[in-house]
């Protein structure tokens, strides 16, 4: 379970994002969403204790990611927008790294490998550089060294960008069997993926949330592009109100 | 520490699988080979000058440690200058270049044992590197009779040295993500510790003993010259220690930000 209370993260003057909570429960698949730039990677970046907030905290599985740092990070498996991937290195021997840097006992490496391997479809790469494989496959390594050491809660910045049309379709085949009874984030800016793989959405415009539902919640007839497009113009709408009002007071002021 | 070595282990296997460690290997003995040739040939044209001249008393102070071994020594410390910012220009800056920095940081490992276990690879291989180095005086004697200690002593001087030397490296590395800034900041550094003794001639006593203390010649020159004093043992470990330090602040001040 991951829970995040009031994150607000600013890089000098700028607001990344602002007050951001959610919840994503044991067994299910939760997608973040929204707009370029809207903060995503910010806030996986927060959850998974690589940068810290300017306020607020995560909770995973009720360890919290800045106090209780090292055994939260123990339970968490991390995609980043960019495999992590060490390009001279073979992907077996990347991943039986990876693998022994989470933890994974030694008697327990060869399994955990194995298992990552097929689960990944890595069979035929698994000799090969990291450095020279195709955009899907590197994704495909990213996945499993994120999974590698079986992590109660999985954590994914936009796990399809960037492949063809046949491996996205396998990689989210895959990441609907994974969830079973972990819990899993997933930022995206594509609106089908949410739609055919997620339990509950998280909508975020402008740095704050705009929409936290499940998606058997949402009104039945609407789609979620509708949803989404209506709740980001929603944030806009009520920012350029509040702007207004804000002129309107301050003109008051003057008259 | 197991943590520590898993990331050793992996840093060691990298070095060996790029061509920048055997450039940067071969390039140090290349040198190193040419310097004992050069130098064992003056020595040997000095001794001839001396024994024409029939001049028993100069003939009995000549001798291959302060004529071979030492200056080379010497010469190789100035060499290791330039070859270890080479060598640890990559260790954090390419990982914050490529991303996979996100990899070690999110993982369940302190940050000092991230930076540990850098230092012992990179630590590691210039003492490999040394190690391989020390064939000179070993030749030597197969063929001659040079003072066995006096030239371990300068080996143990030149590996603390260069140990330093790579703490320092892991600094710079850790403070960009660009190779190049990393190293040529290190370089810099480096060079700043052999000169900065420059100005005590002109200062006032405190200050002088100072600039001397910091001063990495002074206590190098000892050992090359068989002295293996703790004081100057202390010197390079609190080299080591405090570059260490900062490095492992630098890193976790990703946590800070």
């Amino acid at each position: 379970m991951i829970e995040v209370r009031n994150l607000t993260k600013l890089y000098g003057e700028f607001v990344a994002i602002r007050d951001v909570s959610f919840t994503a429960e044991n067994g299910s698949i939760l997608g973040f969403l929204g707009p370029n730039g809207a903060g995503k990677t910010t806030t996986m970046r927060i959850i998974t204790g690589f940068m810290p907030a300017t306020s607020g905290t995560v909770l995973i599985d009720g360890l919290d990611i800045f106090t209780q740092s090292l055994e939260a990070r123990r339970k968490i498996g991390y995609l980043p927008e960019n495999p992590p991937l060490y390009a001279d290195m073979r992907v077996d021997a990347y991943l039986r790294f990876v693998a022994r840097l989470r933890g994974v006992p030694r008697s327990k490496l060869a399994d955990a490998l194995d298992h990552a391997i097929t689960v990944c479809g890595l069979e035929n790469v698994s000799h090969r550089i990291c450095g020279q494989l195709s955009k899907g496959y590197r994704q495909r390594v990213g996945l499993a060294q994120a999974l590698i050491h079986d992590p109660p809660v999985l954590v994914m910045d936009e796990p399809t960008i960037g492949l063809d049309p046949r491996q996205i379709h396998e990689i989210r085949g895959l990441i609907k069997t994974l969830s079973g009874s972990r819990t899993v984030v997933l930022s995206t800016h594509i609106l089908p993926e949410v739609s055919q793989i997620c339990d509950k959405v998280v909508i975020i415009a402008d740095g704050h949330v705009v929409l936290e539902e499940k998606l058997a919640a949402l009104p039945e007839g609407s789609s979620l592009e509708d949803v989404f497009l209506k709740a980001i113009t929603k944030e806009r709408h009520d920012l350029e109100q509040a702007r207004e009002e804000t002129l309107e007071e301050v003109d008051a002021g003057r008259g | 520490m197991k943590n520590s070595l898993i990331i050793a282990g992996k840093e060691l296997a990298a070095f060996f699988v790029q061509p920048v460690a055997y450039v940067v290997m071969s390039v140090f003995l290349l040198l190193g080979g040419f310097f004992f040739f050069a130098l064992l040939r003056r020595f040997d044209l000095v001794l001839q000058i001396y024994a024409a001249m029939q001049n028993p008393q100069v003939l009995e102070h000549l001798n291959l440690n302060s004529w071979v071994i030492e200056p080379m020594l010497h010469n190789l410390s100035i060499v290791l200058v330039i070859l270890v910012p080479a060598i640890t220009m990559r260790s954090f800056a390419e990982e914050k270049r490529t991303g996979t920095y996100e990899l070690l940081l999110t993982a369940p490992i302190r940050t000092g044992e991230i930076v540990a276990g850098k230092f012992i690879a990179a630590a590691l291989f210039v003492l490999i590197m040394i190690g391989l180095a020390a064939m000179f005086p070993l030749i030597l004697i197969l063929f001659g009779n040079p003072e066995i200690g006096v030239a371990f002593s300068g080996y143990l001087g030149l590996s603390f040295l260069a140990v330093g030397f790579v703490a320092v490296g892991l600094f710079t590395s850790s403070v960009t993500q660009n190779q190049i800034i990393a190293a040529i900041s290190c370089f810099g550094v480096l060079l700043m510790l052999y000169v900065i003794s420059w100005p005590a001639e002109s200062g006032g006593a405190a200050f002088a003993g100072l600039l001397r203390y910091i001063s990495l010649p002074e206590h190098f020159s000892r050992m090359v010259s068989g002295i293996i004093d703790t004081k100057d043992i202390v010197y390079f470990l609190s080299l080591i220690f405090v570059a260490l330090f900062l490095t492992q602040r630098s890193v976790e001040s990703a946590r800070w930000r």
